[in-house]
C-alpha cells in the first residue's frame, strides 16, 4: 500500500543515511517496511519509539502506508509517562530501539529489522480504529497527559505536499535531522522530503557536539530546522563564521524568534545566497500553518508570513467578527485541508472522525500588516514554549498541586518558566518535580518563594500580578 | 575564588551537580548536560574567565578534563588547577 508516500518511484534513491554510515535506499524502505509491516498484520494500534535512526523511520513509513497508526512518542519518555499512555490506548504492538527492549519485560518479541524490534504488548483491549486516523502525536512538551492529536492520511499528505511547494523541495535536497521524529515539525522535514525523494541525513547528535558537524559537513547536509533555542545556540557557536559549503537552507518554527535573532539570519541568509525561512504551526494543523517566504526575511523581521498554500488565515476580534484593519490584534483562525481530526485522551476516542472540519482556533493573538503579513503578539491561552515544546501552565499547577497538596502558581516567558510556592521547603522539590515530569533543561525553571500566591476574592490566581518577578 | 573553583562552579551550577561528580563528566552523563546546558556551561566559563571561545573549542568541549586542556590554550591563557 501507498497511502501516503510512493516509494518505489524513487527506488534507488538514497532515502536515509546516518552518522555510521549506515543507509536505506528508498526501494529498501519499501521492501522492508512492507515486510515489517506483515509481521504487524491487520491495521491496529502500534506505539513508535522515535529516535533519530533508520529503524525508527522504517517503522514509520511501514506504518503509515499499510494503515497501521502509530503513536508517535520519544524514545526517552519517562516511566510513568509511557505507562500512563500505553495504559490509556492499549496499543498491539511496540515499535522501540533493540537496546531497550530489556524495558518491555513480558511483552514478546516478534521481529527485528536493522536497529528496531518489535513488541506485542498482550494487551486484550483493542479500540476500534476511524477509517481516517492515521497517527498520534503529542502537542509538544507533553507533561503527562495522555492527550494526543488525532492526524489523517489527507492532513499528512496534504501538509507535506503544500511544504514541499513553498520550500521548492527537490530529490537533491538532504536535510539533516535537528529535532526528533516525535514533534511535528521534525516529522514534517521527514514527511515533505520523502514525497520528492530526497536524502534525509539522520542524527541524534546536537548542536553542541562536534559529530554533529563532523556529519553535517561529510554528507553535505543543505537545510536544517531549529526552534528560536536553536537560533540562540547557533549565534552563540559563531555560526556565521563557519564554513558549511552544503547548506542552502534554515527554516525557523516552534515558537516566535526574538526580531534580533530574526534580523541577525536573514541578513546572514541575504549576504551568502542562502534561504532563512520563518514558519509558524501547531500539532494540531499537522505540522504548518503559515512561513515567510525567504526573500521577505529581511523586509518582514519579526513575522511569521502568510498562508502556506491551501491555507487560509483570518483574525476574530473577541465578539468573533472578522478584522479586516491592518494592525489590529485578534484570534488567528486558520483554514485548511491539514487542520487535524482533534485531539484524543483515551483509546476510546480513536473511533472518532473529523470534529474540526478544517478551522483551527490557534490560540494565538496575531495582527496582519498592510501587505497581509502576519506576526503573533500574544497567546489566548495560558502556556509557554520551552526550547520548542509547548508547556502547559494550568497542567504544570494542577500536577504539582496533586503531587504535593500545596499552594503554587506557575508563569513566565518563552524558555523561562517561575514556579511561585509560599513554603521555602517546597521550592526546590517542586522545581525538580516538574524538570522531571517536562524532562527539559533545569536551566529554563527557577521555584521562587512568595509570602503568598495573589488571589482576586473569588479565590483565582492572579497571574498577572506575578508577571513583575519574571518580565 | 581560584580558577578550579571558578571553573568547578560553572558545572556545578549548570548541571546541578556535585564536586565529586566533575572528574570524568562528560557531555550528557547527566541529563542536564544537553545542548542547552553546554550552552550555559560556555557562557558561564567566558564570564568567569572573561574570554570569547571559538566554535571548534566549544564543540570540543565534551567534558571536564578536555575543558582544562581547551581554555588552557594560549588564545585565552586559563590554567585551571
Amino acid at each position: 500500500m501507498n497511502r501516503i508516500w510512493n516509494l518505489t518511484a524513487f527506488e534507488d534513491r538514497t532515502a536515509l543515511l546516518d552518522e555510521d554510515g549506515e543507509s536505506m535506499t528508498y526501494g529498501q524502505l519499501w521492501t522492508e517496511g512492507d515486510e515489517l509491516a506483515k509481521a504487524v498484520g491487520d491495521r491496529c494500534l502500534a506505539f513508535i519509539l522515535c529516535r533519530n535512526s533508520i529503524g525508527s523511520v522504517l517503522g514509520y513509513t511501514a506504518f503509515l502506508n499499510h494503515g497501521i497508526v502509530p503513536v508517535m512518542v520519544n524514545s526517552h519518555l519517562e516511566g510513568t509517562l509511557l505507562s500512563n499512555l500505553l495504559e490509556a490506548y492499549s496499543p498491539e504492538y511496540l515499535w522501540l530501539p533493540a537496546d531497550q527492549e530489556a524495558q518491555f519485560q513480558g511483552m514478546k518479541k516478534t521481529y527485528d529489522a536493522r536497529d528496531y524490534v518489535l513488541l506485542k504488548t498482550g494487551f486484550t483491549k483493542h479500540y476500534p480504529l476511524h477509517e481516517d486516523l492515521a497517527l498520534l502525536i503529542t502537542t509538544s512538551g507533553s507533561t503527562g497527559s495522555p492527550k494526543l492529536v488525532r492526524q489523517s492520511y489527507t492532513n499528512i499528505l496534504d501538509n507535506a505536499q503544500s511544504i514541499a511547494e513553498y520550500l521548492r523541495l527537490d530529490e537533491m535536497e538532504r536535510p539533516i535531522t535537528t529535532l526528533p521524529m516525535n514533534y511535528v515539525y521534525g516529522l514534517s522535514i521527514i514527511n515533505s522530503h520523502f514525497l520528492v525523494g530526497a536524502t534525509v541525513l539522520l542524527t541524534d547528535k546536537g548542536l553542541m557536539q562536534k559529530e554533529f558537524w563532523q556529519f553535517f559537513r561529510e554528507a553535505g547536509a543543505s537545510s536544517f530546522g531549529g526552534v528560536p533555542y536553536t537560533y540562540e545556540m547557533l549565534f552563540k557557536l559563531r555560526f556565521f563564521r563557519m564554513d558549511l559549503p552544503s547548506l542552502r537552507t534554515v527554516t525557523q518554527a516552534g515558537g516566535k524568534i526574538t526580531p534580533e535573532l530574526h534580523e541577525k539570519f536573514a541578513a546572514w541568509a541575504a549576504e551568502t545566497g542562502r534561504n532563512f525561512v520563518v514558519m509558524y504551526g501547531a500539532a494540531e494543523a499537522t505540522s504548518r500553518m503559515g512561513y515567510l517566504p525567504p526573500e521577505k526575511a529581511v523586509e518582514k523581521k519579526g513575522s511569521m508570513g502568510i498562508p502556506i498554500p491551501g491555507g487560509v488565515f483570518e483574525l476574530l476580534d473577541a465578539e468573533g467578527s472578522r478584522i479586516t484593519e491592518p494592525y489590529t490584534t485578534g484570534e488567528l483562525v486558520y483554514t485548511g485541508k491539514n487542520v487535524t481530526l482533534g485531539y484524543a485522551e483515551s483509546g476510546e476516542d480513536l473511533i472518532r472522525g473529523d470534529e474540526r472540519h478544517g478551522h483551527l482556533e490557534t490560540g494565538d493573538m496575531a495582527q496582519f500588516d498592510e501587505d497581509g503579513y502576519y506576526y503573533i503578539v500574544g497567546r489566548k491561552k495560558r502556556f509557554l514554549k520551552i526550547y520548542g515544546n509547548r508547556v502547559n501552565l494550568d497542567e504544570i499547577d494542577r500536577m504539582v498541586k496533586a503531587e504535593f497538596q500545596i499552594e503554587m502558581a506557575s508563569a513566565g516567558r518563552d524558555d523561562h518558566l517561575y514556579l511561585f510556592v509560599t513554603d521555602k521547603k517546597m521550592a526546590e522539590p517542586v522545581r525538580e518535580f516538574v524538570i522531571g515530569k517536562t524532562k527539559l533543561n533545569p536551566a529554563a525553571f527557577k521555584a521562587v518563594v512568595l509570602d503568598e500566591i495573589p488571589k482576586n476574592d473569588a479565590g483565582k490566581t492572579l497571574y498577572s500580578e506575578l508577571a513583575k518577578y519574571y518580565e | 575564588m581560584t580558577n578550579l573553583e571558578k571553573y568547578n562552579q560553572a558545572f556545578i551550577e549548570n548541571f546541578e551537580v556535585t564536586e565529586d561528580q566533575l572528574p570524568g563528566l562528560k557531555y550528557q552523563d547527566v541529563e542536564a548536560w544537553d545542548s542547552v546546558g553546554h550552552m550555559g556551561l560556555i557562557a558561564s566559563l567566558e564570564e568567569a574567565f572573561d574570554i570569547m571561545m571559538d566554535t571548534d573549542d566549544i564543540i570540543d568541549f565534551g567534558s571536564y578534563e578536555i575543558g582544562k586542556q581547551i581554555l588552557a590554550k594560549d588564545a585565552y591563557g586559563v590554567v585551571v588547577e
